[in-house]
């Protein structure tokens, strides 16, 4: 290993990357793979086979206890009260100003407590909050034994059915704890790539056991971060450290749906009269999907212009979408100029390119969800 | 032809020469998606960035490895830009240049020096 990646650390996976020829980078402080047989190959692979990532960087925590809901509600925008046993949300870490420290996955498999998945790069500062902010009787455990795999793509759920039945009665953003080679898997029915997928969290004893089998499967390819990324992007999804950090709001962020209406009415969220301000209309600016209409790709830090040359915002975000064919963005906008269908220009490389709102998602998600009632 | 640390390539004909990044550099950036081509009669010093090619995750800046002024560019790239995957040191040339400083040339690696360059990375 260079000297340089001396002071990373790796997944337990670290040998199956490297046997597998993946390119591996530094990223949050771990080696990762950022592709294995290439950025393009592995999107295309995950939206129409079935994907597997190695997102063990991520970190993963435990709260038990009866003021497990306090101490989350105390700390986010959410409402956990209704997190019942079997389900998921999406939720915000959010600073005494309402600015966004992180975004979680929260799921709560019956018997479990409550089980959070927190972004590589924040998972130090989150769990010295998490240990520190605990209310009452809660206890905070950080599952630091624990890997987590990705498994994301239509054909996803016919792997699960040959590996673990149960969890394809899931559906989209449910959860359960399942026996899987003998040891306990938390698995959720969810991902960050807008397909239909699980989260299978186990033991490190036996990721590698788990990862072996998973690619037996003829209809699953490893995929590493670079199509990860450009996944994510497609599907709308927002990346702490670009499209939010603790300079914007979750109203800023169009990350509504992390607040629970319970929550807005009770008034116990942090930074709540900010927040209260921006939904009334007191905001500067809001984040947009932006389809590049010609010219190079616009990514992180290209300027949004009006179509007169008045500078309106940043690109948090962009790629040229291996789907679409076309190169895709998000950014930030005063609200007046972010409906759907208007026109403005992106600067690169100090020339300005015609591009247009659009809506989010860019490419319709493919999500296994629950028929209404 | 001859090579830069940075990765470029030239092929001299008289006093013109074709450039375009190495295989070494198609195979590090991976799937290339988009290439910018410099407009005929920029004139370029040695160094100066005059291309730009774009994977999916990232768009990297190419260096004149000589001085001298484009006289075409290879605009074939913009609709097909994975030539330079394919052909990085054929048909995925980027510029053709008429050369201003000849002399330049030699302070650039032959095939064999840029080879055992590589070997050091």
């Amino acid at each position: 290993m260079p000297d340089s990646t001396l002071s990373l650390k790796s997944t337990a996976l670290y040998d199956r990357h490297v046997a597998l020829g993946a390119r591996m980078v530094p990223f949050a402080g771990y080696t990762m793979p950022v592709q294995y047989d290439g950025v393009l190959a592995e999107h295309k692979w995950t939206r129409e086979s079935a994907g597997l990532f190695d997102v063990s960087h991520m970190g993963q925590a435990r709260l038990i206890g009866a003021d497990a809901v306090a101490t989350l509600e105390a700390l986010t925008p959410t409402d956990f009260a209704t997190l019942v046993p079997g389900k998921q949300k999406y939720s915000l870490l959010l600073n005494a100003e309402g600015g966004i420290l992180d975004d979680w996955m929260v799921s709560r498999p019956e018997g479990e407590g409550f089980l959070l998945v927190v972004n590589a790069a924040c998972k130090d500062q989150d769990f010295e909050i998490l240990a520190r902010e605990t209310i009452g009787n809660s206890q905070f455990e950080v599952l630091d034994a624990r890997a987590l795999l990705a498994l994301q793509g239509p054909k996803a759920k016919d792997v699960i059915q040959a590996v673990c039945p149960a969890a394809c009665e899931l559906y989209f953003m449910e959860c359960g704890s399942f026996d899987l080679l003998g040891q306990t898997a938390f698995i959720s029915r969810s991902g960050y790539t807008g397909e239909d997928g699980f989260e299978i969290s186990v033991p490190n004893a036996i990721v590698r056991e788990l990862w072996d089998l998973l690619l037996t499967h003829d209809v699953v390819k490893p995929i590493g971060l670079g199509a990860r990324d450009s996944l994510r992007l497609e599907a709308g999804m927002p990346l702490y450290g670009h499209e939010m950090d603790a300079g914007y709001t979750l109203v800023e962020a169009s990350l509504g749906f992390a607040m629970q209406k319970s929550r807005l009415t009770r008034g116990d969220i942090r930074g709540i009269d900010r927040i209260r301000q921006q939904l009334a209309g007191d905001l500067a600016r809001v984040r947009v999907a932006i389809r590049v209409l010609e010219g190079p790709p616009a990514r992180e830090g290209a300027k949004i212009l009006s179509e007169d040359g008045a500078e309106l915002g940043i690109v948090t975000s962009g790629v040229p979408s291996p789907s679409l064919g076309y190169s895709i963005a998000m950014g930030y906008v005063p609200p007046a100029a972010s409906d759907v269908g208007a026109r403005l220009k992106l600067e690169v490389r100090g020339k300005s390119y015609a591009a247009q709102i659009v809506t989010l998602p860019f490419v319709a998600n493919g999500y296994h969800r629950k028929p209404k009632a | 032809m001859k090579f830069t640390r940075d990765h470029e390539w030239v092929e001299v004909t008289g006093d013109t020469a074709l450039v375009g990044i190495t295989a070494y550099a198609a195979n590090a950036l991976g799937d290339v998606v988009f290439v910018e081509v410099p407009a005929p009669g920029t004139a370029l010093k040695k160094g100066d960035s005059f291309a730009v090619v774009e994977s999916v995750k990232a768009a990297s800046d190419v260096y004149a490895p000589v001085s001298g002024d484009v006289i075409d560019a290879n605009t074939d790239l913009s609709s097909s830009p994975d030539t330079v995957n394919a052909s990085p040191e054929g048909a995925g040339w980027i510029a053709k240049i008429k050369l201003t400083n000849p002399a330049e040339l030699d302070a650039l690696m032959d095939r064999d020096a840029y080879e055992t360059y590589l070997g050091t990375l």
